[in-house]
């Protein structure tokens, strides 16, 4: 920036500019730097109050003032009626949504970026659509044909196997958590798949390679990287997710709607104890697989 | 006769099964995941409209009777938590818009070998649970709590028995917080991908620094604009955590209606009807505003 405007000093024009440019030396050097580690305070300050409290040896039901430390939370994590199944759940849920939501995605950003066919603008917004949608209108939504095929004459009934969808449950939870994931894994392996060389695949199959070979050993492994982000997103988004869940959950618990549960009553230090294990753990993931790639880069 | 039926028995067959497979592949790879998301997500949608538009309670079923009563109990009723939902979620999205603003810009023209330390800063929030990092903002702004205890007993200047928990100030400072990434991220790709060189040329060519930033940087920047404030207006205009957790009954947010008449009161048609109108609110307003800041690209 700076090499930018010397020609500009030296020109008569920007005599007479120069108040603004001084204010706006001050708002580039100061300001902006200033502002960004505001920012980033601001960002980090409700995880370091997370963290902290997991310590707090609180007083009565709820976990809101500090009190003094202890290690209590941290040498039983789990001990509330009814978590250790929510995060259960959780887990084998965002597992699951995650397998399939990486299937199904992965399948149409293959067909989306590498095939020409007719209908590709409505496939487009039938992607776009759910991440544009709220997800309370979802959530909603999908309870109104839950409870639907839960009546005589529903709409899915003779389609779908009776008890898939109602009573609501696990299987509900999963359809949802599949089916909000699927446009992100598509647009995280659309990213990946866009930058590819075509010439690498038509180089193997000049060599002889059949086109299942060619996928497999040429393909996957370049779009491998892009299918291993939008997993993790897929994941994340999963094992997070409250409104949608809140609204196909039945009496199922996963980690996030125990939370909610338990809030009117009582905020157990457990409830920190485990999230910061959460964060702790993506943190340590995202941190290895960076320095993973840096090391491969090298 | 054998030799003439070479070219019938290939007439029908027409290309052979590995070029019909080849001329099948996308529509096979597209058929599980949109077949799963016409059946999730547009059936569901149908299904809400329907219901909008039936009579009856949970427990004796609902009948579809055309009734647009629910419709007019929505749009007469609900008013206070319909503007309740647009200023908190409207904002919301303007602070984060400027804080991020600035935020993404510093990164991506300043941010040297530490943007990917940053960037990972900024989605760090999405690490721990969105319900958690809520409840973490009650804590800090109780009236016991560090920030309200710091404004009272340090600095003396807001009044002994202010707070915070339970007004709209709580509620769209919980808002902003919780989907500040969602406008910093598009904001960053966008302004990540401008050329230096544009920037220089219009130096170079005599425009001022802010010149140069108002009709280089920003219309560049606009679709990360655009993206970013629709990632953040669409899930807060919808949601309803913040409102419980840190607001009050006079807070409520259209999302606190819908999810109450849903799951506590079982009134099924105002709450689809509520939902639908919000959906077709959200539709209309996105495809107004990609017209007026003349982005159609949405998503890449």
């Amino acid at each position: 920036m700076t090499a930018v405007s010397r020609p500009l000093a030296t020109s008569g024009a920007a005599a007479t500019r120069r108040p603004p440019r001084r204010f706006l030396h001050v708002l580039d050097h100061w300001f902006l730097p200033g502002f960004t580690v505001l920012a980033i305070g601001y960002l980090l300050i409700p995880i370091a109050v997370m963290i902290v409290f997991s310590f707090n040896d609180y007083q009565g039901k709820f976990n809101f003032v500090w009190h003094g430390f202890t290690l209590q939370g941290w040498l039983h994590p789990f001990d509330w009626p009814g978590l250790p199944d929510a995060i259960k759940t959780s887990l084998l849920i965002a597992a699951l949504s995650t397998i399939g939501s990486t299937i199904l995605g992965t399948f149409i950003g293959l067909a989306l970026t590498r095939y020409s066919f007719r209908g590709r603008g409505a496939i487009n917004g039938l992607i776009f659509l759910p991440m544009a949608t709220p997800e309370i209108v979802m959530g909603s939504s999908l309870l109104t044909l839950f409870v639907n095929s839960g009546l005589q004459g529903g709409m899915l009934n003779g389609i779908v196997p009776k008890g898939v969808l109602f009573p609501l449950g696990f299987t509900t939870i999963l359809i949802a958590h599949i089916m909000f994931n699927i446009s992100y894994v598509v647009v995280t392996v659309k990213a990946r798949i866009a930058g590819f060389d075509r010439r690498l695949e038509e180089a193997a199959m000049d060599l002889g390679a059949d086109e299942l070979t060619t996928f497999w050993k040429v393909t996957f492994p370049l779009i491998f990287p892009g299918v291993l982000a939008a997993s993790l997103l897929a994941f994340s988004l999963s094992i997070d997710d409250f409104i949608i869940t809140s609204f196909v959950s039945g009496t199922t618990n996963t980690f996030p709607i125990w939370v909610y549960s338990i809030i009117k009553n009582a905020l157990p230090v457990q409830i920190n104890v485990v999230g910061s294990m959460v964060f702790l753990g993506a943190v340590l993931i995202v941190g290895l697989s960076n320095i993973r790639q840096a090391r491969a880069n090298r | 006769m054998t030799a003439p039926s070479l070219p019938v028995r290939r007439g029908p067959t027409g290309p052979s099964l590995r070029q019909r497979i080849g001329k099948a592949t996308p529509y096979l790879l597209l058929a599980p995941g949109i077949l799963w998301l016409l059946v999730f997500f547009i059936l569901p949608t149908f299904q809400m409209f329907l219901t909008s538009v039936s009579t009856g309670s949970l427990d004796n079923g609902f009948k579809l009777t055309w009734s647009g009563a629910a419709y007019v109990t929505s749009l007469t009723k609900f008013g206070t938590q319909f503007e309740n939902s647009l200023i908190y979620g409207g904002t919301a999205t303007l602070l984060t818009f400027a804080i991020g603003f600035p935020v993404a810009y510093t990164i991506a023209f300043r941010g040297g070998r530490w943007k990917n330390f940053l960037l990972f800063i900024v989605i760090a929030p999405f690490f721990t649970s969105f319900l958690i990092r809520t409840i973490s903002w009650k804590v800090l702004l109780l009236d016991n709590g560090p920030v309200l205890s710091f404004l009272r007993d340090v600095l003396h200047i807001i009044p002994a028995d202010a707070s915070v928990i339970g007004t709209p100030i709580a509620v769209i400072a919980g808002i902003t917080y919780n989907f500040l990434p969602f406008m910093i991220l598009p904001l960053y790709v966008a302004l990540e991908k401008i050329d230096p060189r544009l920037i220089e040329a219009a130096n170079d060519l005599y425009a001022s620094r802010w010149g140069a930033f108002r009709r280089v940087t920003i219309p560049l920047a606009l679709p990360g604009i655009f993206a970013g404030s629709i990632l953040t207006f669409i899930p807060a205009l919808g949601d309803y955590v913040n409102a419980i957790l840190l607001g009050s009954p006079q807070t409520q947010m259209i999302g606190n209606v819908i999810q109450s008449r849903f799951l506590l009161l079982g009134d099924y048609p105002v709450a689809a009807a509520l939902s639908f109108i919000l959906m077709a609110a959200i539709l209309v307003a996105v495809s107004i505003y990609a017209r007026a800041l003349g982005t159609e690209q949405l998503t890449g």
